[in-house]
């Protein structure tokens, strides 16, 4: 069933492929729309069949090549089910979204698609090798639509976005190279590493090979200082893009924290725990400050994920702290984490649509060449007062569910560094509301750069149709958590036991 | 019993919703809807005070949402409810049709609805979703008139500071936890933490109340914030939003017991606030300024009454302060609407005009002035006489706020019941809007009872705080006659100038300054760093990042022209060095080798003839062949042996 819910997207991309160029633009689309359509039913029904505290379920386990050690090998718990429904959430929004799609709407369908294998199969994976083929996949179909559907100076940001992210994904793959050589017998099989936590006891291997692992993972979550890519591939990237971008590559750098760094590397994860608490905390602080200074519209919304990283980071690390506190707060530090990654992929990836009808309309992010939207865009506003709002963690919205969470569990273990980190939710405040006050109120002015569009058709009904269940579920998510938080807490008890080792 | 208290906070919130998201096509209904689910609401209220219900839902892991209301909690719900409805009703027949009703009754539902929830949570979790929502609905109500981007500016004012004053609560509910002594994050439960956490807990939960009731520091922000419409003010300003705070610390009284310095921190600030934010208000000529800042001091009293325990002096003072600062801050809306100023030199006379405006507003400054035998009156002296129990001081600076009360209450009925000369511009009042002025006067009057005994007696058993100590006649009769003498002597004075330093009257009129302080102490620095952060990050980050990949390159390109052409020149040479090798084997050793190979092969063909030689065929040659051999061996055979 995974093997299915995986591949069927990279499926249709070949059929797609397969079909010759004269084959009308809107059976792509609607084909598009109804793969992702099938995949969320797909992902909807694996829930259902999900029990909570199973541990893994719907393992598959084949022969990949033995010889090194590298197996098919796929399954879902309760960190990666709740990843899942998002990232298929969010790709049918995206294919509502580009249903005015025109520019060769054929490749565009086909790389998500494909885009969305990887994405998918990352978050299956039970294999290192396998991982790392899903990690590093998704940086190239990535690319491809940056470079070929993005901005002005997409190329470039492209290129920046993949040489940093492979580099990081090399230092990812030495990594795991040492946990393989560590283990015996020699194995990429992360459960199998998992049980044999291959290098207790040995603290200068275990610390390498975390730092390689950590800075893999970091270059792709991203953690200052390796963030710098990630402005100006969300800048150039079309929306769609950066929704994912955001939404769900992003998730695979703190993915890896929790399902390879903190079980497979605990004796290592706890003595250098505190370095990533300051990670985070740098994150957190940098990210806002630098998004308040901004004058562009998406590169703001793009350090404010440097932000809503930064507090996953903290969490992981304060959770280290086995020994103080009690365990119910590093408990739920973790599952704040896993939340903040399903809250932060909606809500960014509404943000990101919106930032997406903005450009549409006026050509232009920079805030400073719009004013009083609202008078003619009134539903428009409306929608992103509320995905700001949901942004900065209001109560009400998953944002708030998941911060919440992080800041209690975390205080205990890291005070100051809590502390610290909770300042981030009155800069964010701050940013967004600056933000809204520019764009949308005030008097009506338009961008007037040649070629613009004088008028601002408010949002249209394919906009709305994929903006508007993001923000629904993150309300869903803000009111009654429960059936989220029921998956992730068995699972996130077991990684503190597995830490704790 | 339970479902009672849910639709108490899920009706407000659910219709609230549903109208701000339907917009404009909801607006004709809007009125109707908002009025008829106050209405709901405030039944469901008295049914909950009645009845006292809790409820509980699974929320967190081990931390669940629950509600409850209890003596404390009734007296809110039913209050925030009832100035709701009035409000409301006010605001039904006050709204044009041009306005867009269906966004303003559905904000005001929701922010009535979290409100709800914020004075019926009993753990800290809930009471902060509550406490939060309510203040990102101030923010959407305060800038309701969007237009204006002043608006929005004192809107962000608003909701920033409150929601800096938020972050105690967060680090208090991960205090709490931290300590695992907190159990299930019950305001209750927290008085019984260990320091340190004891501490920050009693840290944050005042920082939190300060921030939304505006005490000082912060109290900035509600001057900001009476840009908003004026039926906003009287719900937000009066009855909720910055009575949360003050109710929050009534409530958790035991904790500022117990963290040893809460108590008097939160003590001595209500009264300094009440005395400074009283000067404030006396300095105003601007009638919702006057009110804002007489909010701040109204509320100091509560925050005085908390921090000495006078539990039912305090709820008392909240209960009669809502209902006369609701009703003023509607008679200001009244009068900006027929007048088209707020200003107190322009409304001189304004009471004569609308003579029921007139009286309704006299009751209502009465009320706030404190004096006999009006409800503000009475419950300033329960609670103060906590204050006497606990330092005399505090009492002395109590009594001179309640004498700034009278003063500023005086100043603004002089400004509005002087004769003036008449004008023909002033538009008429809407008949819909006094009726629920009427009924928040009545309010003012009726609950005048609830401060004397036996009534406060019960009233104190209700709110489960028995024991106060009740004022002595002699405090009742000081605190009345000096309001009255304070009244008197501002009506006689008028509207001459007080003789004080400029500098003093200045502050005083800007709010001692409190926003520029915050502006140069908090946000321009914040702005400052933000600027050098962004800095930092596209100047020496990402040009570190650009720079090693250029270094990269270049090292790249260096390696291609220097270790690249070395390596082809060697591997050229190499090449050349090997075809010289094979030339040379070629030209000399493979001649010798093949030399070589002759010379064996013509050796072996020698030694082939050579050995032929004794090959003759005849037999005696053989013989004499072997002799010679064996004989050879056998002399061999004997030397060797």
């Amino acid at each position: 069933m995974l093997t299915v819910l995986v591949f069927a997207p990279t499926a249709v991309a070949l059929v797609f492929l397969g079909l010759p160029r004269r084959t009308p633009q809107t059976l792509f689309r609607t084909v598009w729309v109804a793969a992702t359509a099938a995949e969320l039913a797909l992902v909807i029904a694996l829930w259902a069949g999900y029990r909570s505290g199973g541990g893994m379920q719907y393992e598959v386990r084949t022969r990949w090549i033995p010889n090194a050690g590298v197996g098919y090998h796929v399954g879902v718990d309760g960190l990666s089910l709740p990843l899942l429904a998002m990232t298929c959430v969010l790709f049918f929004a995206c294919a509502l979204y580009s249903l005015r799609e025109t520019r060769r709407i054929r490749e565009f369908a086909a790389l998500f698609l494909f885009l969305q294998t990887t994405c998918l199969g990352l978050f299956v994976a039970l294999d290192l090798i396998l991982f790392f083929v899903f990690f590093d996949l998704s940086i190239v179909a990535m690319y491809f639509i940056i470079v070929g559907w993005g901005h002005r100076d997409a190329a470039r940001a492209a290129l920046k976005f993949f040489l940093y992210t492979f580099i990081g994904s090399l230092a990812l793959l030495l990594g795991f190279i040492g946990l393989y050589l560590a283990a015996s017998p020699h194995t990429f099989d992360m459960v199998e590493l998992t049980k044999q936590n291959p290098l207790a006891g040995r603290s200068l291997y275990g610390g390498l090979v975390l730092l390689a692992i950590v800075v893999g993972l970091a270059v792709k979550t991203p953690t200052v200082p390796f963030h710098t890519w990630l402005p100006p591939a969300h800048t150039e990237a079309p929306a769609v893009g950066s929704a994912i971008l955001a939404g769900v590559l992003l998730k695979m750098g703190t993915y890896g924290f929790l399902r390879i760094a903190m079980p497979m590397l605990p004796d290592a994860w706890r003595r250098y725990a505190l370095v990533l608490v300051v990670i985070g905390v740098v994150s957190v602080l940098h990210g806002a400050l630098v998004a308040l200074a901004q004058t562009d519209f998406k590169r703001m919304v793009a350090y404010t994920s440097v932000n809503h990283m930064g507090y996953i980071i903290l969490a992981v690390g304060a959770a280290a702290a086995t020994a103080q506190g009690p365990v119910q707060a590093r408990s739920l530090a973790i599952t704040g984490s896993v939340t903040q990654m399903v809250s932060h992929g909606l809500i960014t990836g509404a943000l990101f649509l919106l930032a997406g009808v903005l450009y549409d309309r006026g050509r232009t992010h920079d805030m400073g060449a719009y004013s009083g939207i609202a008078v003619a865009a009134p539903v428009f506003a409306a929608m992103t007062g509320v995905a700001a709002f949901a942004s900065l963690g209001l109560p009400g919205f998953s944002g708030f569910i998941a911060e919440f969470q992080i800041f209690t569990g975390s205080l205990g273990p890291r005070p100051v560094a809590t502390a610290l980190c909770v300042l981030g939710i009155v800069l964010t405040a701050g940013l967004f509301l600056r933000a809204l006050q520019q764009i949308f109120m005030g008097p009506l002015r338009l961008p007037d750069a040649p070629g613009t569009p004088r008028t601002f058709p408010d949002i249209r009904l394919h906009e709305s149709a994929a903006i508007v269940p993001l923000l629904v579920l993150a309300v869903i998510l803000g009111v009654t958590p429960r059936f989220l938080l029921d998956v992730i807490e068995p699972a996130s008890q077991a990684v503190l036991e597995l830490l704790a080792r | 019993m339970s479902v009672l208290l849910w639709a108490l906070i899920a009706l407000p919130l659910a219709a609230g919703a549903l109208l701000a998201l339907t917009g404009r096509a909801a607006d004709r209904v809007a009125p109707g809807v908002a009025v008829g689910v106050g209405v709901a609401a405030l039944g469901l209220a008295v049914a909950t005070a009645v009845r006292q219900p809790a409820a509980e839902a699974p929320l967190l892991e081990q931390l669940p949402v629950r509600l409850a209301v209890d003596g404390l909690s009734g007296v809110l719900v039913v209050t925030v409810t009832a100035v709701t409805l009035a409000v409301l009703l006010y605001s039904a027949a006050e709204f044009g049709a041009d306005e867009a009703r269906a966004r303003f009754f559905g904000l005001m539902l929701l922010f009535a609805g979290s409100m709800l929830v914020a004075v019926t949570a009993v753990t800290l979790p809930v009471l902060l979703m509550g406490w939060e929502v309510m203040g990102a609905t101030s923010w959407a109500l305060i800038g309701y008139w969007w237009r204006e981007p002043e608006h929005t500016a004192a809107a962000n004012t608003a909701f920033l500071t409150t929601r800096t004053a938020d972050i105690g609560l967060y680090l208090a509910a991960g205090a709490a936890l931290a300590s695992g002594q907190g159990g299930t994050l019950t305001l209750d439960g927290l008085a019984r933490v260990g320091d340190p956490w004891l501490s920050l807990i009693t840290a944050g939960v005042i920082a939190a109340a300060f921030g939304k009731s505006a005490q000082l520091p912060f109290s900035f922000w509600l001057s900001r914030a009476m840009q908003g419409p004026s039926p906003v003010s009287a719900l937000l300003h009066s009855a909720a939003m910055v009575v949360a705070g003050a109710y929050l610390l009534l409530r958790t009284g035991t904790l500022l017991d117990a963290s040893g310095w809460g108590s008097d921190v939160v003590a001595w600030t209500g009264a300094a606030t009440a005395i400074a934010l009283g000067l404030v208000a006396v300095a105003q000529t601007d009638l919702k300024q006057l009110l804002a800042a007489s909010t701040c001091a109204q509320i100091g009293f509560m925050v005085l009454a908390a921090g000495v325990g006078a539990t039912t002096g305090g709820t008392l003072q909240l209960v009669a302060h809502a209902a006369a600062k609701g009703l003023l801050f509607l008679v200001a809306g009244v009068w900006l609407a027929a007048w088209g100023t707020q200003r107190l030199p322009s409304l001189r006379g304004a009471a004569r005009y609308h003579r029921a405006v007139g009286v309704i507003c006299t009751v209502g400054a009465v009320s706030l002035a404190g004096l006999p035998p009006l409800s503000l009156w009475a419950a300033k002296d329960v609670l103060l006489a906590g204050a006497l129990a606990r330092d005399p001081w505090l009492y002395a600076a109590g009594l001179a706020a309640a004498v700034l009360s009278a003063v500023y209450s005086a100043k603004l009925l002089w400004f509005v019941w002087h004769p003036a000369a008449r004008r023909d511009d002033v538009r008429p009042v809407p008949g819909g809007v006094v009726p629920p002025l009427a009924v928040l006067a009545v309010a003012c009057v009726a609950l005048t009872p609830l401060a004397f005994p036996p009534v406060l007696d019960a009233f104190g058993r209700v709110l489960g705080a028995p024991g106060r100590p009740a004022p002595h006649a002699w405090e009742l009769a000081a605190s009345g006659a000096l309001a009255l003498a304070a009244a008197g002597a501002t009506w006689t004075w008028g509207s001459r100038r007080l003789p004080l330093p400029p500098q003093v009257k200045a502050a005083c009129r800007d709010w001692l300054g409190l926003e520029r302080a915050a502006h140069a102490l908090v946000v321009s620095p914040v702005m400052w760093t933000a600027r050098t952060a962004a800095t930092l990050d596209d100047r020496i980050l990402d040009r570190g990042v650009s720079r090693t990949a250029t270094g990269a390159l270049h090292f790249a390109r260096w390696t291609n022209s220097t270790v690249e052409r070395a390596v082809d020149r060697s591997v050229s040479g190499t090449a050349r060095g090997g075809l010289h090798l094979a030339r040379w084997t070629n030209g000399v050793l493979e001649r010798a080798v093949d030399g070589g190979v002759g010379a064996v092969a013509g050796a072996a063909r020698a030694l082939g003839r050579w050995a032929r030689r004794p090959q003759t065929g005849q037999l005696h040659q053989y013989l004499a062949q072997a002799v010679t051999g064996f004989t050879v061996l056998a002399v061999v055979l004997v030397l060797v042996r």
